[in-house]
């Protein structure tokens, strides 16, 4: 692997950014950060303290990826307030297990839970992620890198981006 | 929308558990709906405890403090809780360099200078003659480009803001003796209606500030230290035209202040509680006012045209587009 890889610390928001905008991670990883629509902050707290209430939250790994909660069976699991199952939520938690094996610990899976869908998705670390994973982190080393955000066309998310305003204006 | 939060009466503002509530001397409480409150400004003898600023900072809320003369004296700023280094960074670069610096201070001017002139014309097309001021002002306008020194723009605002106070007794229907700007303390009802506007607008700006990662202290127009707060001032320049000057046009056209809103102590000249509730409850409505922002094409209030703008300036700042300050529109 590509030695600087190693060296690279990317958090679990900025592996979903990537996914969902490249020019919201940049504006991210540069520390622009939008006030959130309370609402949403609210909701998302809300679900995170009920639907779990047992099990032992929030635990932050080198300050880089902050695992919502670990089950005996060596499972990871995430909370997600979406209605639908994303793929970023998918690689989030893969690069989590990528991680994880970096640091020497391995057999781990994990598990997306969804309580707004009452379902649940399994993710594994298949055959060829690990290769999948460290492109994506050089890519991401890539723009934020950069001096500048990149450039973006107005999709359909960016309606209820957090950071339109910032972008369109 | 978060609403400010005006007190004119004295007593005592209080935290107890998660409300907020004002104590008048007599005893009876009103509640401060915490949640949606954008700002506090406190005009009345106030006391205040660390208890409660411990939980207006949690929350976000600013509070601007006006002496007895409804004079401002300060403001209670909160912890900043969206810090960048690099951003700050890129600001203090944006100050130390010339030419940086430069290119933002005439964005300021330029943009002031604009909504000036589109005041003058609109009172122009009213039957006032202002042609002659516009012409001057325009004259001073376009010495603005080529201009190469803070002093000098500086210079150039001096004039431009001369020549337009001097077209006020034409553009106010009442009586008033106003030839110049006299600031502290002011020496009549115009003078004593533009500081006070010209606070409130101050502030404004200060409360969009906070809520974004632009760091207030540092400024290019004014120089840092000015005031504690100087990129206010920048801003405030901008927006004063629209938010400050049209409301002391409207307000003294249609007779709703007038020199009985006002106290004069040995010649200088303050707006009396009456006089101050009339002007915030305009400047409140102006805040308030929705207009469709054309580049985003949705509807914004005035107040938030103030946060659009800082964030044109971040984007100018980080090198993602230039900044162009804002030129009223309608
Ligand atoms: S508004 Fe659209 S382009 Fe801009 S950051 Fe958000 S998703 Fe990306």
């Amino acid at each position: 692997m590509d030695d600087a890889i190693t060296h690279i610390r990317f958090t679990g928001t900025e592996i979903n950014y990537y996914f969902l905008c490249r020019k919201k991670l940049w504006y991210f990883s540069h520390y622009i950060q939008m006030e959130q629509n309370s609402d949403a902050v609210y909701l998302g707290k809300l679900i995170h303290e009920n639907s779990y209430e047992r099990e032992k939250k929030e635990i932050d790994i080198d300050d880089t990826i902050r695992i919502d909660f670990i089950s005996k069976d060596r499972v990871i699991h995430e909370v997600k307030k979406s209605d639908k199952v994303e793929e970023p939520h998918i690689w989030q938690l893969k690069y989590y297990i990528w991680y994880l094996k970096q640091k020497g610990v391995e057999g781990i899976t994990g598990k997306i839970n969804y309580p707004k869908l009452r379902k649940t998705q399994d993710v594994y670390l298949e055959t060829g992620d690990d290769e999948k994973i460290e492109a994506i982190l050089k890519e991401i080393r890539d723009i934020t890198g950069a001096s500048t955000p990149p450039s973006a066309d107005k999709r359909k998310i960016c309606k209820n981006c957090g950071y339109g305003e910032l972008c369109w204006i | 929308m978060k609403q400010n939060f005006y007190i004119f009466n004295s007593g005592r503002l209080k935290r107890q558990e998660n409300t907020i509530f004002f104590e008048k001397e007599d005893g009876s409480r009103s509640v401060i709906p915490i949640e949606n409150t954008e700002s506090i400004y406190a005009f009345g003898e106030i006391d205040f405890n660390t208890k409660l600023f411990n939980y207006l900072a949690q929350k976000g809320i600013a509070v601007h403090i006006f002496n007895y003369y409804g004079f401002y004296s300060g403001s209670y700023y909160p912890r900043e809780t969206l810090n960048s280094g690099q951003l700050l960074v890129k600001q203090v670069n944006h100050y130390t360099n010339r030419n940086k610096r430069i290119t933002l201070a005439r964005a300021f001017i330029e943009s002031a200078s604009f909504n000036i002139l589109k005041n003058l014309r609109y009172y122009n097309n009213r039957g006032k003659d202002l042609g002659g001021v516009i012409n001057t002002i325009e004259g001073y306008s376009s010495q603005i480009a080529s201009s190469d020194s803070v002093d000098g723009l500086m210079g150039i605002e001096g004039n431009i803001r001369n020549a337009y106070y001097k077209a006020w007794p034409t553009i106010i229907d009442q009586e008033i003796e106003f030839e110049r700007r006299v600031k502290q303390p002011p020496d009549n009802m115009v003078n004593a209606l533009i500081s006070y506007l010209n606070s409130l607008v101050y502030t404004t700006c200060l409360g969009e500030i906070y809520h974004t990662q632009l760091n207030p202290l540092i400024s290019f127009l004014h120089e840092p230290g000015e005031r504690r707060f100087s990129l206010s001032l920048d801003l405030a320049e901008v927006f004063k035209p629209i938010f400050s000057d049209r409301i002391i046009f409207t307000i003294l056209n249609r007779q709703q202040i007038s020199e009985k809103d006002f106290m004069t102590e040995v010649n200088f000249c303050y707006l009396n509680e009456k006089g101050r509730k009339t002007v915030i409850k305009e400047y409140d409505e102006k805040l308030k006012t929705i207009i469709t922002h054309k580049k985003l094409d949705r509807q914004v209030s005035y107040r938030h045209l103030i946060r659009l703008e800082c964030y044109k300036l971040v984007k100018h700042l980080i090198g993602e587009q230039e900044y162009e300050g804002f030129k009223i529109w309608w």
